[in-house]
Parts: structure tokens; sequence; C-alpha cells
């Protein structure tokens, strides 16, 4: 049998403080193919954080192992940028230092000076960022300094993009021009990408494939919802589209219909 | 139709050509505003320099008023700018030994606190960086730093003269010891602070230790820095005075100390007024190099 791209199995994740142990996430197994988009929705505190930082190597997981083409994932690296959710761009330096930072770490021995010089105005362009390259982050809008994040992970030229509820912090206006962007550079790039989200429109807009979590505590993968959707996507044709819908549907009706939050959680 | 072109005529009546209305029109509005905005200006700076002013005259009236009768132990202003006129009016003079004039006074006290508060900024980064990062560094050495601190800059002087054997080393180390804990202690809080998504930014592109501490370490704790370098050199300064009146030689403090012997009470109130306005320069400027090192890092 080939060996999938990208495999969790088992992953399970208990925290322990002091006496206390909580079991946030048991029995994880996903595949998932190159150049494959996939997005995980769930509740809060499903632990869709967590799995994705087991497998960026922020989060050593207690059970079961991440293989990246066959290979044990044991520490963070380049090869699995992350997309933060609050950017976290480093405030001293420029938009173009941000990504200088990682394009000087990553490509050191790969690339020559000029050559790095002109990757990161690659990025940038990418983004559509070029013309801010001498701004400071907070000197920018918080869609646009997602877009710098953006910028960054790409230009690590990752085998698997993470992203960690990208668009959570932004606008709606601002989130579907973004949203426009990532499709357009995943169309360009052929990425494979693995994206939290709370937002159910923008899973399905996006993804090939759609993960549904369980709640926590030991939340697991409840079902898996291909989107069967020809690319290009183009918003205004789905509003109408009957597949939309019904994956729209589905979504909905496994996040609020079987796995309600418990009252508990949501109080 | 006509009332209304007849009612504008007897305005406009001067005017002759239509077109010349339109240009006296067009050039008036530009001419008003900067003389507004002139306007504001000055009455804006006199809204921020008046009161100051305004305290500033009631205290030298009040003062003068209170020490002008015969047998006040005190000279009033008048008798402070005449006394010391010379000392005010040439600061540049040197009569050899310890006679010299303002400048050299102030200039070789605030050389004793560059040279005690630069190795003070070195050392005390350096612990800072050390105690923020360990957490057996930080148990082993935040206790003897929080009872060290709370020691009076003076008590360190006997000290210091006992191990030094010669005052001027021993006076840059009382502002050495003085000055370094606000940025031991304010570095350290920094690093601690340091937020964790920056670090997994440099966990994921893999920086080395080295760099982390160049790139993301240092940088990030800027601000954090320059709190404590500020409270670092205010402190020193302080201790500076008190340190040279005990150790002699040029320098403002014992400039004072030397005054109060031969009952030169004008100079001391002038030494005085330097000493607090050269203590708001040296935090204004540290205050200003904070400002551009940080790249508005604290903005945020």
């Amino acid at each position: 049998m080939k060996q999938p791209y990208l495999k969790f199995e088992q992953i399970g994740m208990t925290f322990r403080r002091g006496q206390m142990e909580t079991e946030v996430l048991r029995d994880v197994n996903l595949r998932i193919e190159q150049g494959e988009f996939v997005s995980m929705i769930g509740h809060s505190g499903c632990g869709k954080s967590t799995l994705l930082n087991i497998l960026g190597g922020l989060l050593k997981s207690t059970t079961g192992e991440v293989f990246l083409e066959g290979k044990v994932v044991d520490e963070p690296g380049p090869d699995r940028a992350i997309v933060f959710q609050n950017h976290s761009l480093l405030p001293w330096l420029t938009v173009y230092g941000n990504i200088a930072i990682a394009v000087d770490k990553v490509f050191v021995s790969a690339k020559n000076k000029s050559e790095r010089h002109d990757w990161v105005m690659h990025n940038l362009e990418l983004v559509q960022m070029a013309q801010a390259k001498d701004k400071r982050p907070h000197e920018v809008s918080g869609g646009m300094k997602q877009r710098v994040g953006i910028a960054r992970a790409l230009a690590m030229q990752p085998k698997v993009l993470l992203m960690d509820e990208p668009f959570g912090a932004l606008d709606a206006l601002t989130r579907a021009h973004l949203q426009d962007s990532v499709m357009e550079i995943h169309a360009r790039l052929g990425n494979t990408v693995l994206m939290i989200t709370h937002d159910v429109d923008e899973a399905v807009l996006l993804s090939d494939r759609v993960v549904m979590m369980t709640n926590g505590p030991s939340a697991t993968i409840g079902e898996v919802l291909p989107i069967k959707l020809p690319r290009p996507r183009r918003r205004l044709e789905l509003a109408t589209d009957l597949e939309y819908a019904r994956c729209r549907a589905a979504v909905l009706e496994f996040l609020y219909a079987r796995h309600r939050v418990p009252a508990r959680a949501a109080a | 139709m006509q009332a209304a072109q007849a009612s504008n005529a007897t305005i406009a009546v001067a005017v002759p050509v239509p077109g010349a209305t339109a240009e006296i029109v067009s050039f008036r509005p530009p001419a008003r505003p900067i003389f507004e905005r002139l306007r504001e200006i000055a009455s804006r700076a006199a809204g921020i320099l008046l009161p100051p002013l305004i305290v500033l005259a009631l205290t030298l009236i009040v003062w003068q008023l209170l020490c002008s009768e015969p047998g006040a132990r005190l000279p009033p202003p008048t008798k402070v700018v005449s006394d010391a006129w010379d000392f005010i009016v040439d600061p540049f003079y040197d009569n050899g030994g310890i006679d010299k004039g303002a400048f050299w006074q102030i200039s070789k006290s605030l050389g004793r606190v560059g040279i005690g508060f630069s190795f003070a900024a070195v050392v005390g980064i350096a612990l800072g960086v050390l105690v923020g990062q360990s957490t057996w560094a930080m148990r082993g050495l935040d206790p003897i730093f929080q009872v060290l601190r709370t020691v009076p800059p003076l008590a360190w002087l006997p000290l210091s003269l006992a191990g030094f054997r010669d005052s001027h080393p021993s006076a840059l180390f009382v502002i050495f010891i003085t000055s370094i804990w606000p940025i031991i202690i304010n570095t350290s809080v920094g690093v601690r602070n340091i937020p964790r998504d920056y670090l997994n930014v440099a966990a994921v592109i893999r920086l080395s230790w080295w760099e982390v501490f160049w790139k993301i370490t240092l940088p990030a704790t800027v601000p954090y820095i320059f709190t404590g370098l500020r409270i670092g050199v205010g402190l020193s300064w302080l201790a500076i005075v008190a340190a040279e009146m005990l150790i002699g030689g040029v320098g403002i403090g014992f400039f004072i100390w030397d005054a109060w012997n031969s009952s030169r009470i004008s100079d001391i109130i002038v030494a005085l007024v330097y000493i607090g306005i050269v203590g708001f320069l040296l935090d204004k400027l540290i205050a200003t190099v904070g400002h551009f090192v940080s790249h508005g890092v604290a903005a945020q």
C-alpha cells in the first residue's frame, strides 16, 4: 500500500497539571495527500489547535506519531511552516525583515544573498504586500499583517502549510478577500494545507476535505466530509450552488445537531 | 433675480472687473488658516509654558520676601544671582586645583556616572537575561538581588574604599552598584514576558540559541531594558553627588561640600539648579534613545 504524504497515527494527548490529568485528544488517525487542502473544524476546546501544534512540532503527543513523507515529526521546522492566528510578526522588524529573517535562515546555503532578496520580494508580491515592505507591523492593518504572516510561511516552501484560524481575528470583508487570495495561491502553488477554522463557510469554500472533530475532552475525528466542488471556486456562484448548500448543511448538522457544545462548556 | 443682482452690486461696487473679485476671494482663505494656526500654536504653547512660569515667578517672589529681612539665614534670589555671578556667567574658568567652573565640575561628575553606569548597563543586562531565561539562576540569584538592592548607595562607600584603597574607583563602584539593580530586574522581567508566539516563530525557522538571543530576546526586551536604564541613570545621578561629597576632588558633589565649608550658600543654590537640570536631561536622553532603539515596539 502506498505511503500517504502526511499521516497522523493514533495520536493521543494528555495534559498533566499537578494531580489533574486532562485527555484532550484520543485515537486521532488521518491521512492527507500531497496538494490537498484540508480544514479542521470543531467547537472550542476540541483540541484542534493541539493537533496542529503536534504536527508543527511545538507539542509532543503523549501517544502515537505523525509521519511526513514517511519520517517521524518530532521537532518544529520550516517544512511545516505555521500561519499563526494573531499573525505573530516581530514588531521591531519591517514587513520585509519579518520574511527575510525566515528566508535568510532557511535558505542560508541554498540561495545566495541576492536570490534570497528576490525570494522575499517574490513572496511579498504573492500576497500583494510588496508596496508596504518598509512598514512596521503596527503601521499596517490586521488583514495586511496576516498577509505578511502567510507570506512568511509560504516563503519557507513548506511541505505542509499549517494555518491556525488564520482569519479568525479579521472582519468579514477582509476575511473574504484573504480567503480568495489563499485559494488563488493554493491553485498556483499546489501546497498541501491543513487549516483550523471555526467558520463553516470558510471550511467548505476552501477545502478538499473538511475534518470534523467531536467535543473534548478525549476529542477525536468524528467525520470527514469530501467537498467535491470544482475549482476555481467563486463565492458568488457558490451562494446558490446545491452541492455547496448540501456540504454546508452537513457540517452544520454535525456541529449543532449531533455534537452540540455541552451546556456546561457553553456557559 | 434683478433684486439680488442689485444687492450684489451694492456690495461689490468697488470692483470694476468680475474676474478680479474671484482672484481676491481665492487669495484670502489660505492666508487666514496660517494666521489662525499661528494663533493656535501660540495659545497651546502658552498653555504649556505659562503655568510653570507663573509658579516659578511666585516661588521666587515668596522666597525673595521671606529672605529679604535683615538676619535671614538664606540669601534671597537677587543675592544668589549677584553672589554667584562669576560662577553663573563663566562656566569654563579654571584656576587650578579644584577651583574650576560649573562646566568642568559637572562634566567630571558626568564622566564618573558615564563609566559606572556603562558597566552597570552591560553587567545588568547580562545578569538580567540570565535570570530571565534560567529558572535556576532566578531561584538562586533573585533573593540576593532583592536584599542587596535595598542597601542605600552610600552604605557601599566605606566597603569599596576598603576594597579599592582609592577614592576614584570607589566612586565608580558606588555608581555601578546603585544603578545595576533596576537594570537587572527590568531586563529579567522583559525576558520572562517575551510572547510565546515569537519563540514559536523562532522554533519553526530553527534559529540557534545565539540567534534567538540576538534576533528575538534582545529586541523584544528593549523596552524593558530601557525602563531599567532610565531608573538606573536617575539613581546613579543621585548617588554621585553624595559619593563625591565624601571622596573630594573635582566634581559637582564636592563643589557643594566645598561651598558649604566656605559659606558660599549662593553657589550651592546655583549648583542645585544645575544638578536638577542635568538629571532631567539624562532621563530624557535615555528615554529618547530607548524610543529610537525600540522601533515603536513599546507603542504596541
